[in-house]
């Protein structure tokens, strides 16, 4: 049950890529956080949602061939630093392309994908992967 | 007023690091504890304190409180003393000790000992590297499926396409560590490796391949800490602890402005220097956590023996045995192997042998000062300490 809460918890920032934002200074978070690391107290109670266009750019990546459990059948797959056009950088996959076609600095965009499975009790775990802008 | 005490190393003892089947996790702690009880010449009732540390024995072998498990399998359970785990992923090692060496500075213990131990062939590898995983974010980057190696690698695409550095030269890192290793019988692999090997190995997370990345070890290391008035009184000699430096970062690799500058690292090395009253020119020898050898090269820029995006220009002779500045005289996480929460206090049993002149083969000629570095995850924590022979 443990494990189902933390997704459930997680589900509205990760299925459609929810972040945050600083009502004291507009900076926005993805992942999201509950201060602002600038405004410090000044930013208690002025966190809001925000909505994350999905677009963004390749900074760095690699293609990984030795994989957890969770991802023995996605093997070997992209994985990315992606910087957001909002601001924010976050960790993902990039899929549906040859890893040969991903370049450092490319524009990528989000989608709604299956990430993990969870070995021991089957449970299937969704949430953003991005694909290469055309 | 009490004031400050200064605090020594007075003896180390340390398992053969490696896959030891036939070694449990308490086997390993307690075999390394009774080998630094006894280099360092001390009945067990002397030690006033105790800590333990561990990153993933909760996790791989399903036992907490390393602390007491230490303590009472070492025969201490009777003199009832506080005995407690230390954690910081895989800088728990040097957390441990550092916490020992404030006991022991404050004045409150006279004698402290440090037990770090990992066992980490209990299970099958692949499940063992969903616990490694745990050094990451795990909610926002272990669960988008992100390795330790991969973000390791890249850190290393980035940076090797911003300075134009070939792969080469972290590869060079991992031939160095061989070597020295070669010359360790308690590491985990004693083969050479040459530059060819070490490039055309089996890939993990592309640009770094299975000669770039630390193995999973089983093993124990532990160290005996001692006050000035102790080593006075019992007429020893040690090696001093000259500065301790800790910081942290972003858990996150994304969080951070740079995804190659370890801003622990930075402050942690600038503490522990300042603290020490060195500059990195008296620096002797360096034992550096190069978990992925990318991290040792930014490591010998972040501690300042290189400047951003130069440390491939130390990584030839330089860095060997007797080069300028010896760098993982033991063997390095590659190669000495990387048993995690033993790791950190494994650095200070080189540097204690080193200081000793009981370092064999590997023995660095009158080392004045020894830098050790220890890290969780992708930088999130870093410990430095300077040691010197006292
Ligand atoms: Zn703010």
């Amino acid at each position: 049950m443990g494990e189902l809460s933390s997704i459930w918890r997680e589900s509205t920032h990760r299925y459609r890529l929810v972040g945050h934002k600083c009502g004291n200074c507009n900076t926005v978070y993805f992942p999201p956080r509950d201060i602002c690391i600038k405004c410090h107290r000044e930013s208690i109670g002025k966190i809001k949602e925000c909505n994350m266009s999905g677009k963004g750019e390749i900074v760095t990546f690699t293609v990984v061939h030795d994989v957890p459990p969770a991802f023995a059948r996605q093997r070997p797959y992209i994985m990315a630093l992606i910087r957001l056009e909002e601001g924010p950088m976050l960790t993902a996959q990039i899929v549906d392309t040859d890893p040969g076609d991903v370049e450092i600095g490319k524009k990528v965009s989000a989608v709604f994908r299956r990430i993990r499975e969870d070995g021991k009790s089957g449970l299937i775990q969704y949430g953003y992967k991005f694909v290469m802008e055309s | 007023m009490r004031t400050l005490s200064d605090v020594y190393i007075i003896g180390s003892g340390e398992t053969k690091y490696g896959e030891l089947w036939e070694k449990s996790l308490r086997e390993l702690a307690v075999e390394a504890g009774l080998k630094a009880v006894e280099d360092a010449g001390i009945y067990s009732k002397d030690i006033g304190i105790l800590y333990g540390s561990s990153s993933l024995a909760g996790s791989i072998n399903g036992q907490n409180d390393i602390g007491s498990l230490i303590a009472d399998f070492s025969g201490l359970a009777s003199s009832n003393i506080p005995a407690i785990r230390v954690e910081a992923s895989s800088a728990s090692g040097a957390a441990a000790v550092r916490e020992a060496y404030l006991a022991v500075r404050s004045g409150e213990y006279d004698v402290a000992m440090v037990g770090g131990v990992e066992k980490m062939t209990d299970i099958y590898g692949s499940e063992t590297l969903d616990m490694v995983g745990t050094i990451l974010d795990r909610e926002w980057e272990w669960f988008m499926g992100a390795t330790p190696a991969a973000m390791a690698a890249m850190t290393a695409r980035k940076y090797m396409k911003d300075f134009k550095v070939e792969k080469e030269s972290l590869a060079m890192l991992a031939v160095n560590d061989h070597e020295n290793a070669s010359k360790n019988p308690n590491a985990h692999f004693r083969n050479k490796l040459t530059l060819e090997g070490a490039m055309g190995a089996t890939m993990i997370a592309d640009p770094l391949n299975m000669m770039d990345c630390s193995p999973m070890s089983d093993g124990a290391s532990a160290i005996v800490l001692a006050s000035e008035k102790y080593v006075k009184a019992h007429k020893l000699d040690g090696i001093k602890i000259l500065g301790s430096g800790i910081s942290q970062d972003y858990l996150a690799l994304h969080s951070r402005d740079s995804l190659y500058r370890l801003n622990s690292t930075v402050i942690a090395g600038r503490n522990a220097l300042s603290k020490a009253g060195i500059k990195q020119s008296e620096v002797s020898f360096l034992e550096i956590h190069d978990s992925y050898s990318i991290y040792g090269l930014i490591e010998l820029e972040d501690l300042g023996f290189a400047e951003k995006g130069k440390a491939s220009q130390l990584v030839g002779d330089d860095i060997k045995l007797n080069g300028a500045l010896p760098v993982n005289p033991s063997g390095g996480l590659k190669a000495k192997g990387n048993p995690m929460g033993a790791t950190g206090v494994g650095q200070f049993v080189e540097a204690y042998l080193q200081f000793k002149g009981k370092a064999g083969e590997r023995q660095i000629k009158n080392p004045q000062y020894g830098l050790l570095h220890n890290m969780a995850g992708t930088g999130s924590t870093s410990l430095v300490h300077i040691v010197g022979g006292a």
